[in-house]
């Protein structure tokens, strides 16, 4: 049996909030495969925030170890962690983060600047993702000129360019009406078809329901992981 | 993140904010054009007075009739008649250290005409010497030699000045020019010495200086009425000349120690080296003053790329969450400020060139460019660039990406 693509142990993580010490993960043990489709759940100061940070690799634990695709990750540096989050995370957020007055295009490119990839393969894989997440012709459009869904379909292709096996999405359709967020949910599930592994951060249980497995936190501590036959999106014509 | 697409990011979003990118700049390209124009113009300055200094010939010193001092009211150099011709004879045979001396009896305003124009100018009745003190030979016919020089023949040694204006394209040698109504000829065109001290150094006429006696002057009598010019042996003689020249002159004129010099003596080399000194406090002052502006251009640089950092923190963030290093964060800012510091000093250095060249023109200097120190404030703009580049640029690789997405702007 293959190692698990993510494997924590022991999570905490303290804040210095002025004079408090918040504990916002007080112990947290969670192991995801490769391939997962798994949602992440809990009320505001439930500690999902934390949790999604860490698994990401924005932050780091203050305690407990964490083991990402066999490779320890909790003690690595700014630099290391960069690197790190460039090659196996892509991130997709509630308010999509793409640059301003930058075409879809560079948006979705630019993860692989960091790479070091040469341009022409940075075009060519990011008309790809374009293509994946159906923005082909939109590639020369802003943000600004682009609804919600369609920016966050950009996001969601500047999250698969690298490769990235793990997909972060942190309240992807919080912003998005229902018709739009079936659509980018079908795309997120669309690729974990294709063997990535996606994250959903959700305070919402419908947007949790199209997950095949479900966390619930409340207080730093994971209260409830159950497995659940994931709502098929309907993905429009 | 390679090189090339750093400096196409740092371009695109310098482009963005046009107008501040080029209000920012315009404090480099002021530094920096202020710190050439003003090393340029210092650098003019004292090649000027350096010219000036060579154009009276080195190791000269003038020998003057004094001032009257009648009721206090002082009449101006020369205007009492002191000095004698037998005196200049004197000084030749007893100051050993005298290598030449030539009288020199100078009318200015002089209207002089060619068959075909006229022109006003200096006259000079001097002798053979002269030429030698003023190392100044013909680049056409002769100057004057001993026996002409001495002599009262109307003969004349024109300026480059005087003989274009007078015959334009063709030959002055052997033509004939009318001074205060007489003729003269022609004997010698002097080789161009260009801008001096009292303006242009070509626009002189020289003719024996009896001739001028006889002719400009009162005739031959017993005073000078001009002054003397004194070359010493060596550079280092003017002091002991000076106290020779003095003894010699105070005894044959009996005075005693009650009484003032009736002469006076003047050496041209202290003054320019005092002009020169001068001049180049004032060009080091301003320098100072320019590089100020820059160091207060530098400061515009980094106030801008300090805001910049702020708008830019959610832009920070993304890169950060896609997988920019710190490096790569400082790197972009670092390139921007340096682009921003760089293309203003290479507008800088257009500025500086520009009103180097209007200084030049303007205060007839010779026109500088100063290659050197061009390259150095184009150095020093890319130093200012990273100088106060840095810190902003490292403030925003130190954003912690949580914080960085999380930023409303």
């Amino acid at each position: 049996m293959p190692a698990p693509l993510i494997e924590m142990r022991g999570i905490e993580r303290t804040y210095v909030m002025g004079d408090n010490l918040v504990h916002a993960l007080r112990g947290v043990d969670l192991t995801i495969d490769k391939g997962a489709s798994i949602a992440i759940m809990g009320t505001s100061g439930s500690g999902k925030s934390t949790m999604m940070n860490i698994m990401g690799c924005l932050d780091q634990p203050s305690k407990g170890s964490y083991m990402l695709n066999g490779k320890d990750v909790a003690r690595l540096s700014k630099s290391q962690l960069a690197d790190v989050r460039g090659r196996m995370i892509g991130f997709v957020f509630q308010s999509f983060n793409l640059l301003s007055r930058t075409t879809a295009l560079e948006n979705v490119e630019m993860p692989l600047m960091y790479q070091g990839v040469g341009a022409r393969d940075r075009h060519r894989r990011a008309m790809a993702a374009l293509e994946r997440v159906n923005l082909k012709g939109r590639e020369d459009h802003q943000p600004n000129q682009l609804s919600g869904g369609q920016q966050q379909r950009v996001a969601i292709a500047r999250a698969l360019v690298t490769d990235a096996p793990v997909i972060m999405a942190d309240e992807p359709t919080g912003n998005l009406d229902s018709k739009t967020s079936h659509e980018v949910m079908g795309i997120l599930q669309g690729l974990v078809a294709e063997g990535r592994t996606v994250i959903l951060v959700t305070h919402e249980s419908d947007i949790a329901a199209f997950a095949a497995r479900v966390i619930t936190l409340r207080d730093g501590l994971i209260i409830d992981d159950k497995q659940q036959t994931p709502v098929k999106a309907e993905v429009a014509a | 993140m390679n090189i090339f697409t750093t400096f196409k990011l740092a371009l695109r979003a310098l482009w963005r904010n046009k107008v501040r990118t080029l209000l920012t700049m315009l404090g480099i390209v002021f530094g920096i054009g202020a710190v050439i124009a003003m090393v340029a113009g210092g650098q003019g300055a004292q090649a000027s007075v350096k010219e000036v200094f060579q154009s009276l010939g080195t190791n000269v010193l003038i020998v003057t009739n004094s001032s009257t001092q009648s009721f206090g009211a002082a009449g101006g150099a020369g205007s009492r008649l002191s000095i004698t011709w037998d005196d200049m004879t004197a000084l030749e045979a007893e100051v050993p250290t005298i290598k030449w001396i030539a009288p020199l009896l100078q009318a200015r305003n002089t209207q002089i005409a060619s068959e075909d124009n006229n022109w006003n100018t200096q006259v000079n009745g001097t002798t053979a010497t002269w030429f030698k003190i003023r190392n100044w030979e013909a680049a056409e016919g002769v100057v004057f030699d001993e026996d002409t020089g001495g002599g009262n023949a109307k003969i004349a040694v024109v300026g480059r000045t005087v003989a274009t204006q007078l015959f334009g394209e063709s030959s002055a040698l052997n033509q004939v020019i009318r001074i205060a109504g007489q003729p003269y000829e022609v004997v010698g065109v002097l080789a161009s010495k260009g801008q001096g001290p009292m303006g242009d150094n070509d626009d002189i006429v020289v003719i024996p200086v009896k001739t001028y006696q006889q002719k400009l002057s009162k005739g031959l009598g017993k005073y000078i009425q001009g002054q003397l010019l004194v070359s010493t042996a060596e550079d280092n003689q003017a002091e002991t000349t000076i106290a020779k020249i003095t003894a010699v002159l105070r005894d044959r004129h009996k005075l005693d120690t009650t009484q003032e010099d009736d002469f006076r003596i003047r050496n041209p080399a202290e003054f320019a080296k005092a002009q020169q000194d001068s001049t180049e406090r004032i060009a080091m002052l301003l320098a100072i003053v320019a590089a100020v502006s820059l160091f207060v251009g530098g400061i515009g640089v980094m106030n801008i790329m300090l805001v910049s950092v702020i708008e830019r923190t959610r832009e920070i963030g993304i890169r950060m969450a896609v997988g920019a290093k710190p490096i790569d964060v400082m790197t972009q800012f670092l390139v921007e400020a340096i682009v921003l510091a760089a293309v203003g000093g290479a507008l800088g250095l257009l500025v500086g060139y520009g009103a180097a060249q209007y200084m030049a023109d303007y205060f007839g200097w010779k026109f500088f460019f100063p290659a050197d120190t061009a390259a150095i404030a184009f150095g020093v703009a890319g130093g200012v660039g990273i100088g106060f580049g840095l810190y902003p640029a490292i403030r925003a690789s130190q954003l912690d990406p949580i914080t960085a997405l999380r930023y409303e702007t």
